[in-house]
């Protein structure tokens, strides 16, 4: 079985980036966030702090495991799973390079609503994980997410309409393809500023990062869903949200920043991975950077911003593009 | 927040964030890097001595007596003047001072009819350990002057009878 064999070693070296990704993000994200705030950042475990990752996981592996009393043991055990797995499995669709050596899945041909459908289940995990501690900032913590995420997961929908009406294909490999007459303005970023803004902020919404993170806000509600989560299990729901961050940067460099293309793929293909990874890099930098310098909104105006705001102008895009490509509006198809 | 606020004032926020990356950073890495302290910071204790290499330090225990946290230990033993560590008949055999009990309060200053101890801005007292936080009379003492030896020293007869010095007449004209 040949086929079985490819995608399991495909997906055994994906997960193997993806983890190290996940502990190097962590440092990154403490090195440039304290940059950002004239700090240096963590620079002790050897050289400039690159050890730092590996320190922070031996202790949280030797850390006692609590399980508060009261829980609901089943699901307060599934939750830090359900969160990870689908931050990982997001992967699977997306096109890391050009040719199928460097896709795991991405010619199927219902990948964007593939897409929409494991980000929602990801929620779960949070709603699960807040619900079965038998804490109240915990319950109020998992509340906040699954409302957040349903409000904000329907304008992230529309905006990938959007994305899917030019490609005229929900196959991210088409997406990419789409976007590639040559220039840099083929980029559904040029051709499709609102949705890309609108993706960016329902990602940033769904990660639940500053600005939106009231699902943990420390000053209201300690950690949030992960109150009572020590050791492991909260490094997973950690490895889940950094994860999350990666795959969600991966997704808008393939919806709006041209995937893997850049000059000279074709003669070197492996070129096409490095600028996947640059534009993923790229996204990540501006999270952090929107992490600096945002602070945390008020819940009610979340809610009214994703519903009066981002929803309405998310549907209104989605009718604008329609009718630009059913007209035939040059660089509309 | 308007839109206009919006497109506006939020991108501001980012250059601002922005502009301080190319700041220098502010953190001072502690113990290879540290902060001069203020001339007048009442920091760690110092055991001084005259210009000519003599300990201020008569023994006397009055610093010990002041303490409020009794942190300091002093026994005294007699000068001779073949082996002359202080003026006057007596000098500090022992003197420690516990650095855990110590409040800083400065009553010792006060105490001292020498001015002997000095809470000076040197470095602070740090350890790992109770005992090394106990400084002993050779941690605390400064080193004498350049070119003067240090105690104990061989002195003249009758040079240094009285341990504390009479304080010079006031000048009434000043």
């Amino acid at each position: 079985m040949p086929v079985l064999l490819e995608a399991t070693l495909k997906s055994a070296v994906l997960l193997f980036v993806l983890l190290t990704g996940f502990a190097y993000l962590t440092l990154m994200e403490r090195k440039v966030l304290a940059r950002l705030q004239a700090r240096i950042g963590p620079n002790r475990a050897g050289p400039m702090g690159l050890l730092q990752p590996l320190a922070d996981g031996l202790k949280l592996i030797f850390k006692e495991s609590v399980t508060p009393a009261g829980v609901d043991k089943p699901m307060y055990f599934m939750a830090p799973v359900l969160v990870v797995v689908p931050a990982l499995i997001l992967f699977a669709v997306i096109p890391i390079g050009q040719g199928p050596t460097f896709q795991l899945a991405s010619d199927i041909n219902v990948g964007a609503l593939y897409v929409v459908g494991v980000m929602g289940v990801a929620v779960y995990g949070i709603t699960l994980a807040g619900w079965a501690s038998n804490n109240k900032y915990a319950a109020l913590g998992g509340l906040r997410a699954s409302a957040q995420v349903i409000s904000y997961e329907l304008g992230m929908g529309l905006s990938i309409v959007a994305v899917v009406l030019m490609a005229s294909s929900a196959s991210l490999a088409d997406i990419v393809e789409a976007q590639m007459p040559g220039n840099i303005l083929g980029w559904f970023i040029f051709r499709q500023p609102v949705a890309a803004a609108i993706f960016a902020i329902t990602a940033m919404a769904e990660l639940a990062r500053a600005p939106f993170d009231l699902v943990e806000a420390e000053q209201e509600l300690t950690a949030g869903f992960m109150t009572e989560y020590s050791g492991m299990k909260f490094a997973l729901f950690f490895m889940g949200e950094y994860v999350k961050m990666i795959a969600v940067s991966a997704l808008f460099a393939t919806f709006f920043l041209g995937g893997w293309s850049g000059p000279f793929v074709d003669q070197v293909p492996i070129l096409s991975v490095v600028y996947f990874t640059i534009k993923v890099i790229a996204c990540l930098l501006l999270m952090i950077w929107t992490r600096a310098t945002l602070p945390r909104m008020r819940y009610d105006r979340l809610m009214s911003f994703g519903w009066k705001v981002l929803t309405p102008v998310a549907i209104a895009n989605v009718i604008v593009t329609a009718l630009l490509i059913v007209l035939g509006v040059p660089g509309y198809k | 927040m308007g839109l206009k606020d919006v497109l506006t004032r939020i991108p501001v926020g980012f250059a601002t964030v922005f502009k301080t990356v190319l700041r220098k950073p502010v953190t001072i890495q502690y113990p290879e890097q540290q902060k001069p302290m203020s001339a007048r910071f009442r920091g760690r204790h110092q055991l001084k001595r005259y210009e000519d290499g003599l300990e201020r330090c008569i023994g006397c225990a009055l610093c010990a007596a002041a303490c409020p946290a009794d942190a300091i230990y002093v026994e005294a033993g007699e000068n001779t003047n073949e082996e002359r560590y202080s003026p006057g008949e007596r000098y500090a055999k022992t003197y420690e001072i516990n650095m855990l009990r110590c409040i800083f309060c400065g009553y010792c200053e006060d105490a001292c009819p020498t001015n002997a101890i000095v809470l000076e801005p040197i470095e602070f007292p740090t350890g790992y350990t109770r005992e090394s936080m106990i400084y002993t009379k050779e941690m605390l003492l400064e080193s004498p002057p350049i070119n003067v030896p240090a105690t104990p020293q061989r002195t003249p007869p009758g040079k240094y009878d009285r341990a504390i010095l009479p304080f010079p007449p006031i000048d009434e004209s000043q």
